[in-house]
């Protein structure tokens, strides 16, 4: 249980998806010019980071790893699909989408509507596909731990694209540089952030 | 326009247009510093040249490709089901290259690590796809994919160039910064090779090339 919580606060502090590997910063800065919109594709990266990253665990240890067929008998041991890797993981992450996009369609109206059009982008925002990428380096014990770090890295991001969309919303009333303005002073903003982040290294969990 | 008469007969290989396919990216369309494309690989594998050097190869191999394909089906390709078969070209070409790397230079691919998988999801390549290949003829489609690749690799070796030079005194690993400077008391600065200057050196590429095309100011 403390190795889960571990795992799960070294996903969103230390290892922030957002400022320790840069990932989904498409997203990140086409979506954080209101706090609202972000708000949704904040909630909308945990949910589906929650529920690829233990797919895709099954997935590379029950069929795609080295010797991961073992269980449909001796003569499949041996065999090492690993190669396929990528293109599984992103039919897997297309495909919850789409699912994940219906079931909430059916289930609760009022957040598919406030998720709306995030959903669909998500299947190319990379911090998904590198959430799974960065699970199958780590080599978790199991299943749990890998779903504690999707969730976990969901969370980094939610509060990454959530606090710089409240910067950005004050920002405005600044007076920037010319050409500093909108983009530029973003990054330089999310770089300060991310150093602020830093100071998270270090800790001991 | 000169458009209007070459549109006639055959056009050249390397007509007007199609100079401007591949030249457009690397300033005033780049898809970095303008269309805000592709960041998240920028950032991360920009500490050192070599795996910057790498990087921008291998997109413009995998963008030029999977453009030609895309542009070549573009009229059997369902609307419906374009991203899933994007996705898939892209991703088949991605096995490639991240397989080639691991057979002829494995200490730089153990470097770039999940980042060449990400190229999967790097929104230059599906960008490029949906707005240009679906449309175009497969040779306009190509130029203009390596274009807008060749503008990644530009501000991907720019960012890297500094972080690399200021941050370890090296280029491509070799020493560059002469010796008696630190004699007199130089240092490298540790703090480019952390992960947020990549974001502040881009966040200062992005305010130069503003500063020099003003047509380019956010005016939002």
């Amino acid at each position: 249980m403390e190795d889960l919580v571990s795992i799960f606060v070294r996903a969103i502090f230390i290892d922030n998806m957002v400022f320790a590997y840069f990932l989904g910063m498409c997203s990140y800065l086409a979506v954080s010019r209101t706090v609202n919109t972000s708000v949704g594709l904040g909630f909308a990266v945990i949910f589906v980071l929650g529920i690829t990253v233990p797919i895709n665990y099954l997935l590379e240890n029950y069929i795609l790893g080295r010797g991961a067929l073992a269980w449909l008998g001796p003569r499949f041991a041996s065999i090492d699909l690993s190669f396929l890797t990528f293109i599984m993981f992103i039919a897997i992450i297309a495909a919850m989408v789409q699912l994940v996009e219906m079931i909430i369609e059916k289930v609760s109206p009022t957040l598919y509507n406030t998720l709306g059009i995030f959903l669909p982008l998500i299947a190319v925002n990379c911090a998904i596909l590198g959430g799974s990428l960065f699970m199958q380096e780590r080599n978790f014990m199991n299943i749990a731990e890998a779903a504690s770090f999707g969730l976990g890295s969901g969370v980094g991001f939610f509060l990454a694209i959530v606090g710089i969309a409240a910067i950005r919303e004050k920002i405005r009333y600044s007076a920037v540089p010319a050409p500093l303005r909108g983009l530029g002073i973003t990054f330089i903003i999310t770089g300060l952030m991310g150093i602020g982040f830093m100071s998270f290294m270090g800790i001991e969990l | 326009m000169s458009e209007n008469n070459t549109s006639k007969q055959k056009e050249p290989l390397f007509s007007h247009r199609n100079q401007r396919l591949l030249s457009n990216p690397l300033g005033k369309d780049n898809p970095i510093t303008v269309q805000v494309l592709g960041i998240c690989s920028v950032l991360a594998i920009t500490v050192q040249l070599r795996t910057s050097l790498v990087m921008a190869i291998s997109v413009v191999a995998v963008m030029g490709l999977a453009n030609v394909i895309i542009s070549v089906l573009r009229k059997t390709i369902p609307p419906r089901i374009r991203i899933i078969v994007q996705l898939t070209v892209i991703a088949s070409l991605v096995i490639l290259v991240d397989q080639l790397l691991k057979a002829y230079i494995y200490d730089v691919s153990r470097q770039l690590s999940v980042f060449v998988g990400l190229i999967i999801t790097n929104c230059i390549i599906m960008g490029r796809l949906e707005a240009f290949a679906l449309n175009n003829k497969p040779w306009p489609s190509f130029l203009d994919g390596v274009g807008n690749a060749a503008g990644y690799g530009v501000v991907l070796l720019t960012v890297g160039f500094f972080r690399e030079l200021l941050g370890s005194g090296t280029l491509l690993g070799y020493p560059v910064i002469p010796n008696f400077l630190y004699d007199l008391g130089y240092e490298n600065n540790g703090f480019m090779i952390l992960p947020p200057m990549a974001l502040i050196t881009v966040g200062i590429i992005i305010w130069v090339h503003r500063h020099r095309d003003r047509n380019l100011v956010d005016i939002s």
